[in-house]
């Protein structure tokens, strides 16, 4: 489903991926680990689309299409979702309407009829009923005044409503405390299919006692250091990234 | 400076024409106020951009034009011309000036409750004499404004609005006025006074049209006096041609515990003036003062403010907000003023900013004249360009990049509206924001 070859990317001059290499089949999980600026956020929001990224090299082939010439809403529509690990604030457009345009861009998109109201609302109930969410906050702008968890839970009650082929969590458990932790789990792994694929990037190991990856990567300095299963999860959360930085620091010093 | 004193002469020799011709249809008391007006202009002439309540908008385009004085005209109109103009979807008894001239022909048949009042200001000028010999021209301050000056001295027609004590009018009244300008640029000076009862409560709209796009020149004054505890909301939606001058004042007078909402929607002209200035003259009155600017191209938009505090326990708000695309210019100038009595005064004063291009511009100059002691008066202004990790959000969710940017205006526009209370008047400014924005499909599917 999506394949990142040799990716680099650099913002303001400085690299920030320095030759990413992935590999993700529908129906797996992955999760992406690292420590703080090892470039995990800069790939999530590559994949997305963000504009404020100059790719030097390398390419990211979805579905058999080059996703890095394709507009942020074109992936969106393709199927590409991105929870944000800081949710914008959108004042003045309300959470519902918005997730109603989104939903029938994408599904115009797809030439399917878009939805009236009417058949909106019972699929927003369900939803939210799955995220625990307050009703309240359907009649609030985007994001607006949500608090850290709510912004969280808001982005994965709208994945599970565009319910997207590939989804991208970007540090969705950073801050949640475990109430808030196993919802969110439980909506990401409902959404878990064969037909579709997560990337988890995530800090800490916590999240993924929740929702389970069949492969881990560790991300140090720009590149994918380490691959493994489930249980490489557990080993960094033993040993920590420092060792593996010191890896990474004994690979790049004897070109300086 | 030749120029100028040109274009003055022009106007003092359309007086003295004018002034011979109102003396026979029975208006001649207003002649001294006439007269009185005209010597003003003669002796302010065109304001420059040394003066400071005009330094960021120059006036010399208008003041080089020798503008045609209408008298009449808009009899060839029929209502088929006025269609485009009637989707305003909100039910409302319909004054159509065209010209600056009431055309009974082309208004609505209006079913006007009780002793309600609303008529064309020259039918009123012999009918109801003694209400506008203690009212017209006692407000609006044509001493010092060379722009009032000269519509108080060639004022003619207009609306005359009188609302009795205690009336309550469910709905608005609309006030359309519509310029028809031909291959000679043209001027009118549409005047008109709203008398609202004590305890009573109404809507009156001030919408401004073009019908073609010639060069024409409107120079609006509109008096409100408004009775003790009464409420009275005021709209004016500007959208006349972008060949369009306009000149327009709206002055309130408030009385004790009254209250007044001033709601005004720039979206057409070229040359746009914009003053509010209300005078809080009885104690407990409040006035609400909320405004949205929206230009493109080489429009240019000016917003002057005077809010005049003359008596203790008064409130006022004052909201901007302005859009500005192109190489359009925006200018909000916010003056407070608070006399020596007005103890207690809350006086507060927004201006936020949106610049959509490089070009685009706006001055934003808060002046706050403060002479009591006991006040609370705050200000602030913004001037932003529009949220790029907004826009990635929501294009990242799949809507497109134009749809992002309309909705993300829109919601700017939204905090004008939501402090607006007449629902269809609402909605109808709505629409019209909504067609401003073209550029995305969005808003219109997403209803």
């Amino acid at each position: 489903m999506l394949e990142i070859k040799n990716l680099h990317v650099k913002v303001d001059k400085q690299e920030i991926l320095r030759g990413v290499h992935l590999k993700v089949s529908a129906g797996e999980v992955h999760s992406i680990m690292g420590p703080n600026g090892s470039g995990k956020s800069t790939l999530a929001l590559v994949l997305a689309g963000r504009e404020t990224y100059e790719i030097t090299a390398g390419e990211v082939i979805y579905e058999g299409k080059n996703l890095l010439q394709m507009a942020p809403e074109e992936r969106a529509c393709e199927g590409v979702f991105l929870a944000f690990q800081y949710p914008v604030e959108v004042p003045g457009v309300n959470n519902i309407y918005f997730l109603k345009a989104a939903l029938n861009a994408i599904r115009k998109h797809h030439g399917l009829d878009e939805l009236d109201a009417m058949d909106f609302l019972p699929l927003v109930k369900e939803k939210m009923k799955l995220l625990g969410m307050d009703d309240q906050l359907q009649n609030r702008a985007v994001n607006e005044g949500f608090s850290g968890g709510e912004k969280k839970r808001n982005e994965i009650f709208q994945m599970a409503v565009l319910e997207p082929r590939l989804a991208i969590l970007d540090e969705t458990d950073s801050g949640l405390d475990i109430d808030a932790l196993k919802i969110v789990a439980n909506g990401v792994n409902a959404l878990r299919s064969p037909q579709r694929a997560i990337i988890v990037v995530t800090h800490y190991q916590r999240l993924l006692n929740y929702v389970v990856p069949d492969f881990v990567h560790v991300m140090v300095d720009g590149r994918i250091l380490k691959s493994g299963g489930k249980e490489l999860a557990l080993e960094l959360e033993e040993k920590g990234y420092a060792r593996l930085e010191a890896e990474s620091q004994a690979v790049t010093s004897p070109r300086t | 400076m030749i120029a100028r004193t040109q274009a003055q002469d022009s106007y003092l020799e359309s007086f003295a024409q004018f002034d011979k011709g109102a003396a026979k249809n029975g208006q001649g008391w207003l002649s001294p106020i006439r007269r009185a007006a005209i010597a003003c202009f003669a002796e302010l002439g065109f304001p420059t951009t040394h003066d400071e309540d005009w330094r960021f908008t120059n006036v010399g385009p208008i003041a080089q034009i020798s503008f045609r004085l209408l008298q009449d005209g808009g009899n060839e109109l029929t209502p088929l011309d006025l269609e485009q103009f009637s989707s305003s979807g909100f039910a409302c008894s319909r004054f159509v000036f065209v010209n600056g001239r009431y055309v009974p022909g082309l208004s609505s048949p209006p079913q006007l409750p009780g002793d309600l009042k609303v008529n064309s200001l020259a039918h009123a000028l012999t009918a109801d004499r003694d209400s506008l010999e203690q009212h017209l021209a006692r407000y609006a301050d044509y001493q010092h404004d060379a722009f009032c000056a000269l519509n108080t001295a060639f004022m003619e027609d207009g609306a005359f609005v009188c609302i009795p004590p205690g009336a309550v009018l469910q709905e608005p009244i609309y006030l359309l006025y519509v310029s028809t300008a031909g291959a000679v640029p043209t001027i009118v000076h549409p005047r008109n006074l709203i008398l609202a009862g004590n305890n009573s409560q109404a809507t009156v709209v001030e919408e401004y049209v073009s019908l073609g796009a010639d060069v024409h020149f409107s120079n609006v004054v509109t008096e409100v006096v408004v009775g003790e505890n009464s409420v009275l909301t005021h709209y004016l939606i500007e959208r006349e041609s972008t060949q369009a001058f306009k000149v327009s004042t709206l002055r309130t007078q408030q009385g004790r515990s009254s209250n007044v909402a001033s709601h005004s929607l720039l979206l057409g002209g070229a040359l746009v003036r914009n003053n509010v200035h209300p005078v809080l003259a009885g104690e407990g009155s409040d006035c609400l003062i909320n405004g949205l600017f929206m230009a493109t191209g080489q429009q240019h938009m000016d917003n002057y403010m005077k809010v005049e505090h003359a008596s203790p326990h008064c409130n006022s708000r004052q909201f901007y907000n302005g859009i500005l695309d192109g190489k359009s210019r925006g200018v909000f100038h916010g003056r407070i003023i608070v006399h020596k009595d007005a103890q207690k005064t809350d006086a507060k004063q927004t201006n936020k900013n949106l610049l959509l291009s490089d070009e685009a511009q706006i001055d934003t100059k808060p002046q706050l004249e403060i002479h009591a002691d006991d006040v609370k008066c705050t200000h602030g202004a913004t001037i932003g360009q529009i949220d790029e990790d907004a826009v990635f959000y929501l294009r990242s969710r799949g809507i497109a990049e134009a749809s992002a940017l309309d909705l993300l205006l829109f919601a700017f526009a939204s905090e004008n509206f939501q402090r607006m209370k007449a629902e269809p008047i609402r909605s109808y400014l709505q629409e019209l924001v909504k067609q401003w924005l073209s550029r995305g499909k969005l808003l219109e599917e997403a209803r």
